[in-house]
């Protein structure tokens, strides 16, 4: 195997082209309470995220869709397995460390199962961060204008 | 013909390599290379002639003078202008584009009027224009783009009398389509409004000929034709730019300030406020000697070459879909695809893994992108240094990006 062949294995590792492939929770929630889109402005992708949350106030379903390439697409779909029964302060740290793991090199989470780990080598192609960032910055916008309209189900992290 | 071997030589970068391969570059409708002629230039006059121009007394300035001035003379001759004069420098197409919105567009624009673009304009020729017309109350029209990649024809009656001004890209930095302009040009004349050329994609690769052309104002940039970045160039008829007010205010611009008023140079200089980008325009002439050398002609023979080749080799895939005229004739060397479904984005790293440098993404067109109900395209575009040597290494660069991410493949590779 060449060097370049293993310099792409670890862009596209074998996880994220699973995922890739079979997105979990892709598509519409049917009651949704809270929903934001995004756009990568650099290719015109387009990642669309729903939630609902549970009567704990944590997120009980989360889905997600738009068109975009396989570092999108599978972030987006590890995102939704990542968050789903998470508060909206666990869920906010979890962005803040994908954030530092794409940007600064930082290790994956520790509860991770390998999936999150698997987007590490995205930060060796400083071109394809914003891909896997799209998703994470939407679940952001998601949660804060939906903290902003109904107040009683955030938990005060802010 | 061109002797490709031997260009190749002039351009040092070509002689770089990419992730470990050879840097095969097909990005040219984004900038081109540059040759040692055009560095060299640069280079020189920063070491030898470096001084400010149009105020110096001195013999430095005159000398920088002279190769600014002479530089503007020879794009007139290039594009077969009517006076020197009528050259203005500019950063790039999209400031000449914005200089003609602000001073042209407020001048002639009113509430209720229309300005008439064409669906696969560049962001560079619809955003300036939104601006004008939420300023203004006018309403843009597009002309549609048909399934071919070609204007419809019938859209031209677009053009009426509320048209103030129709622009139109020359040709299409994604499709690659060459629309007819001296006709468009006609139907705008005929209608009272001006005919305003985006030439940022036909300057650098046919010949250009204003007067043919039949247009008010063609605009393009210096670095998609083997000059430096940040130099554009605008062209006018002289009685339109003498007729339009200043684009920006300050020092070269002036003839005569008071503490209210001032008056202005004569053109073109009445458009080129403050110290110019003097080294890149001086640089720009070697560009343009270079292209003189070969003959305008026989780039464009050369891209009606590779154009076919490409999509013929292109085509061949199974599931590659080109988008725009095929018919090499009608159309320039920027060939945007999409293969089967993979995304551009990914098409791009692993090509770039192969040392090739393609454009993915919606290249400043998402109308257009809309248009092809895409959201995005993978892109090569060609210049007078590819060899088709060079399409062969990007078809098999797709081939290998289609095995990587079949499905076939994943189970040969380790977590």
């Amino acid at each position: 195997m060449s060097t370049q062949d293993v310099e792409l294995d670890d862009l596209y590792r074998e996880i994220i082209l699973d995922h890739y492939r079979k997105p979990r929770n892709k598509g519409r929630l049917e009651h949704a309470e809270m929903s934001a889109e995004g756009l990568n402005p650099v290719c015109g992708d387009e990642i669309r995220l729903e939630l609902r949350l549970g009567l704990d106030g944590r997120i009980a379903e989360i889905a997600f869709g738009g068109r975009g390439c396989s570092i999108s697409q599978a972030s987006a779909s590890m995102l939704t397995e990542d968050v789903k029964g998470k508060t909206f302060a666990e869920a906010r740290g979890r962005i803040d460390q994908f954030r530092a793991m794409m940007t600064e090199g930082s290790a994956p989470p520790q509860d991770d199962s390998g999936d999150i780990e698997s987007l590490q080598g995205v930060a060796k192609f400083p071109a394809r961060v914003k891909c896997a960032m799209l998703s994470w910055n939407v679940l952001q916008q998601a949660m804060s204008e939906g903290a902003a309209s109904a107040p009683g189900k955030d938990d005060g992290n802010e | 013909m061109l002797d490709v071997g031997r260009i190749r030589q002039d351009f040092p970068i070509l002689s770089r390599q990419v992730h470990g391969k050879p840097l095969i570059y097909l990005d040219n409708a984004a900038t081109t290379q540059k040759p040692n002629q055009v560095i060299d230039a640069l280079t020189h006059y920063y070491r030898h002639f470096n001084a400010n121009i149009h105020r110096g007394i001195h013999q430095l300035s005159e000398e920088g003078t002279e190769a600014y001035e002479n530089t503007r003379a020879r794009v007139a001759r290039f594009i077969n202008a009517y006076g020197t004069e009528e050259i203005i420098f500019t950063r790039n197409t999209t400031e000449s584009i914005n200089l003609l919105a602000y001073t042209l567009g407020r001048q002639r624009v009113e509430r209720g009027d229309e300005i008439v673009l064409t669906q696969m304009e560049h962001h560079s020729n619809l955003v300036p224009w939104q601006i004008l017309a939420q300023e203004k109350g006018a309403t843009l029209k597009f002309i549609r783009v048909d399934d071919e990649g070609e204007l419809v024809r019938e859209d031209f009656d677009l053009i009426g009398p509320r048209t103030k001004i129709v622009s139109i890209v020359h040709m299409s930095n994604v499709l690659g389509t060459i629309n007819p302009v001296t006709e468009l040009a006609q139907r705008a004349h005929a209608a009272g409004a001006v005919m305003i050329v985006d030439g940022a994609q036909s300057a650098p690769h046919m010949p250009i000929d204003v007067r043919a052309l039949d247009c008010d104002f063609f605009a393009f940039s210096a670095h998609k034709m083997l000059g430096p970045t940040g130099v554009g160039v605008l062209w006018g008829r002289r009685a339109m730019l003498e007729s339009m007010p200043p684009f920006m205010g300050g020092g070269e611009m002036i003839s005569l300030v008071g503490e209210q008023t001032s008056t202005w140079k004569e053109l073109p200089w009445k458009f080129e406020a403050g110290t110019p980008n003097i080294a890149d325009v001086i640089a720009f002439d070697a560009a343009l000697d270079y292209l003189e050398g070969m003959g305008m002609g026989a780039v464009r023979e050369h891209e009606i070459a590779m154009a076919q080749a490409a999509m013929e080799r292109l085509g061949a895939l199974d599931g590659l879909v080109i988008y725009g005229p095929k018919d090499p004739q009608r159309r320039g060397a920027a060939i945007a695809f999409n293969y089967g479904e993979l995304h551009p984005h990914d098409v791009g790293t692993v090509l770039d893994r192969h040392g090739i440098a393609v454009r993915a993404g919606h290249h400043c067109a998402q109308p257009l992108m809309r248009r092809l109900g895409q959201v995005a395209t993978v892109r090569a575009s060609f210049y007078i240094y590819n060899t088709l040597e060079e399409i062969d290494a990007l078809v098999e660069g797709l081939r290998e990006t289609e095995r990587f991410f079949s499905a076939e493949a994943a189970g040969a590779r380790t977590k």
